[in-house]
C-alpha cells in the first residue's frame, strides 16, 4: 500500500555530507504514526536523520517531507513539529517557565494562552516545583525534562527526541517512557533515538537500525528479526517436561539447538524457521497431550537485532 | 516523486500571515531588546558610548557659565567628537560588538536552534534581531549624544539656551540624533551580515574599519559603498579639512541629504537582504563553530 504522504514522514533517497564526511547516505524511509526508535552507535547518523526531519540541516541530495510539509513553510511545518535536541543549552538567565513561555510567544501564541500551555507542559514532565527557578541551577535530568516540556508545549503531531532519556533518574526515565508511549498511542509520530535499547524496545512500534550513515534495517522489530537469516531465532518454551520436549525437537532439521534452560523448567530452542517450529510445537502439544506453560521469542528485541546486525559486524537482512 | 512535492499555489500578498508575523516580531523584539540592553557583554558598549559624556560633563562643571570657553569653540569640539569619536570609534565598535553577537552569540551559546525550530521565517528572525540591535544601539548612543549636547550648551546659561532654542542648536541636535540612528543602521547591517559569513568577524571588522576610515582615497563610485560617506555629509557642523583630519572629513563629490539618506537606507537594505538569503541556508552545526 502506498503510504499517505500527508500522514507520514518520508525520506526520499536522502544523503547528507558535511564536507567530505558522511552524515547519512541514500536513506529511503517512510515512518508512519507511532513510536519509531532510531538505534545505532555514535556516529551512525541518528542525529543527522533527526536534524534532517526538522530542517536544522538540509539534505545534500534527496528530499524529506513531514506530513506533506517541508521546513520551507515554517509557519505550518513547525506548528506540527516539536524537537528536543541533544544540545544541553538554554538562552541565558531564563527560568524553566520563561524558557517555554518565550518559545510559545515566538510561535505567535498570546500571553495568557502561552502561560496556560507552559503550565500544562511543565506539569506533564512533573517540573512544577522548579518551574520558576533559573535553568542554570537545574540538574542535568531537570534540564532534559524542561527541554522535553518545551518540545511538547505546543501539542505537536510529530515529536522528535534525541537521546531523551540521557541524564534522567529511574523514576523520571519511567515517567518519560510512559509519556512517549501515551503520545504514540494518541497517533503522534514520536521519533526517539536512544542507547538504552531495552527501554525503547518496550514502547517502539517500529525501529530503524543505523550504522555508518546507512539504514541497516527498518520496520517492526519482530519483522526485522525474522529477516535476519544468519542468526537462528531463539524461542523459550516453558513446560513441565523440558527434556522430553528437547528430544522430540532434535529430530527436525530446522531446529539448530535445543537446550535446557538454566532453571530447568524450559527449553531454549534455536531454529532456522520459526513458523515451522511453531507448527511442530502445536503438533506435539496436540498429538502427545504435552503441557506447555508459555512460548516466547527470546531474541526478537531491539537489543538482539542490534547485536546481530551492527554489534557483531553486521548481517544480511 | 511523492505527492508532497506538488507545488503549492503562491499566496497573494493579503493572504500572507501578517498577524502571525507581527506577533512573532513583537515577541522577538521583547526578548532581544531585554537581552541586548542588559547583557553583561554590553557593559563596555555603555562605557564606550558614555566616555565623551563624562568628558563634556567635567568640562561643564569646570567651566560654569561658559567661563574660559565659547559656544563656537564648544560647537566645534562637539562636531569633532561626533564625527571622529562617535561615528568612527564609538558607534562603529559598539555596533560591531552588539550586532556580530546577535547570531554569533546564539551559536556560541548553542541556542540558535530554538529560533530555527519555531514557526518563524528566518528572514523575520533577521529583521527582528536587527531591529532589536538597532533600537538598543540607537538608544544608548542617542542618549549619550543628547547628554553631551546638554552639557555643551547647558553650562553657558542664557546664551546657551538662546543658541539651542532660538538659534541653530535644536536643528543640530536633530541632525546629530538622526545621524546616530543612521550610523547604527548602517554599521549594524554590515556587522550582522559579517557575523553570518565569518566565524570570527574581528578580521573582516578591521577591514571594514580601514575602509570606512580611508574610503576618501577611493574612486567616487566606490565611496558610495561606505556608510561614513553618507554620515559625514549629514553631520550638521562641518569640520574644516585641516592637516590629517582632511583624510577623514573631505568629501570629493558630496550628495545632497535627500540622496544621502535614501542612499544609506538602500545600502543597508541590500546588506540585510543578503543576510536574509544567507540565514536561509544556515545549518545548525555547533561543533563546527
Amino acid at each position: 500500500m502506498t503510504p499517505n504522504p500527508n500522514s507520514s514522514i518520508i525520506f526520499e533517497n536522502v544523503s547528507k555530507f558535511y564536507g567530505e564526511v558522511l552524515g547519512v547516505n541514500r536513506v529511503n524511509l517512510t515512518l508512519p504514526p507511532g513510536v519509531t526508535s532510531l538505534v545505532g552507535p555514535n556516529g551512525s547518523g541518528k542525529t543527522t536523520l533527526m536534524n534532517l526531519v526538522t530542517g536544522l540541516v538540509r539534505p545534500t541530495q534527496g528530499r524529506v517531507s513531514v506530513l506533506g510539509l517541508t521546513p520551507d513553510e515554517p509557519e505550518e511545518f513547525f506548528r506540527h513539529v516539536g524537537y528536543c535536541t541533544q544540545f544541553d543549552s538554554f538562552p541565558k538567565g531564563v527560568t524553566g517557565f520563561e524558557f517555554i513561555q518565550q518559545s510559545l510567544r515566538l510561535r505567535g501564541v498570546s500571553g495568557p494562552e502561552a502561560a496556560r500551555l507552559t503550565t500544562e507542559a511543565i506539569d506533564r514532565v512533573t517540573m512544577s516545583d522548579a518551574a520558576h527557578r533559573r535553568v542554570a541551577g537545574y540538574s542535568k535530568g531537570m534540564r532534559q525534562r524542561i527541554r522535553l516540556a518545551q518540545a511538547i508545549a505546543h501539542h505537536p503531531t510529530v515529536l522528535v527526541l534525541d537521546e531523551p532519556l540521557n541524564g534522567l533518574d529511574p523514576m523520571a526515565r519511567s515517567e518519560s517512557i510512559a509519556l512517549f508511549e501515551a503520545l504514540g498511542k494518541q497517533g503522534l509520530h514520536v521519533i526517539i533515538s536512544s542507547h538504552v535499547l531495552h527501554e525503547v524496545d518496550k514502547i517502539s512500534d517500529q525501529v530503524v537500525l543505523m550504522s555508518y550513515g546507512y539504514v541497516v534495517a527498518e520496520g517492526q522489530i519482530h519483522g526485522v528479526r525474522t529477516e535476519v537469516k544468519e542468526h537462528p531465532m531463539q524461542i523459550l518454551v516453558r513446560c513441565a517436561q523440558p527434556g522430553l520436549l528437547a528430544s522430540r525437537l532434535f529430530a527436525h532439521d530446522h531446529v539448530v539447538e535445543a537446550k535446557l534452560n538454566n532453571d530447568g523448567k524450559g527449553v531454549l530452542v534455536r531454529t532456522k524457521d520459526a513458523d515451522q517450529f511453531y507448527q511442530l510445537l502445536n503438533k506435539i502439544v496436540v498429538e502427545d497431550d504435552f503441557a506447555v506453560d508459555t512460548v516466547s521469542p527470546n531474541d526478537d528485541d531491539v537489543n538482539s537485532v542490534y547485536q546481530y546486525l551492527i554489534g557483531s559486524g553486521g548481517g544480511t537482512v | 516523486m511523492s505527492t508532497a512535492t506538488i507545488a503549492r499555489p503562491r499566496k497573494s500578498f493579503s493572504d500572507l500571515p501578517w498577524q502571525l508575523w507581527t506577533s512573532q516580531l513583537a515577541a522577538l523584539l521583547r526578548m532581544e531588546i531585554k537581552k541586548t540592553l542588559w547583557m553583561r557583554r554590553s557593559i563596555w558598549i555603555y562605557l564606550l558610548a558614555f566616555a565623551p559624556t563624562v568628558m563634556f560633563g567635567i568640562h561643564a562643571l569646570t567651566s560654569p557659565m561658559g567661563r574660559n570657553c565659547s559656544i563656537e569653540e564648544d560647537t566645534r569640539v562637539l562636531a569633532y567628537t561626533f564625527q571622529i569619536f562617535y561615528l568612527r570609534v564609538g558607534i562603529f565598535f559598539g555596533c560591531m560588538g552588539l550586532f556580530t553577537w546577535l547570531f554569533r552569540g546564539e551559536i556560541v551559546e548553542k541556542s540558535l536552534h530554538y529560533y530555527f525550530l519555531s514557526p518563524m521565517r528566518r528572514e523575520l528572525l533577521v529583521a527582528g534581531k536587527f531591529l532589536a540591535g538597532l533600537i538598543t544601539t540607537s538608544l544608548i548612543f542617542s542618549a549619550s549624544v543628547l547628554l553631551c549636547f546638554t552639557f555643551v550648551y547647558g553650562h553657558f546659561g542664557a546664551p546657551g539656551r538662546a543658541f539651542v532654542f532660538n538659534g541653530p542648536g535644536l536643528g543640530q541636535l536633530g541632525s546629530y540624533l538622526l545621524v546616530t540612528v543612521l550610523a547604527c543602521l548602517g554599521f549594524g547591517s554590515i556587522f550582522l551580515a559579517l557575523s553570518l559569513i565569518f566565524k570570527n568577524p574581528i578580521i573582516p571588522g578591521i577591514v571594514v574599519l580601514l575602509w570606512e576610515s580611508f574610503h576618501a582615497v577611493a574612486p567616487s563610485l566606490l565611496q558610495k559603498f561606505s556608510v561614513t560617506f553618507y554620515l559625514t555629509q549629514l553631520s550638521p557642523v562641518t569640520i574644516p579639512p585641516d592637516g590629517l583630519m582632511a583624510l577623514f572629513t573631505v568629501i570629493a563629490e558630496p550628495v545632497s541629504p535627500w540622496l544621502a539618506i535614501p542612499g544609506l537606507l538602500f545600502l543597508s537594505a541590500a546588506i540585510l537582504v543578503f543576510a536574509a538569503f544567507r540565514i536561509r541556508k544556515t545549518e545548525i552545526s555547533y561543533l563546527a563553530d
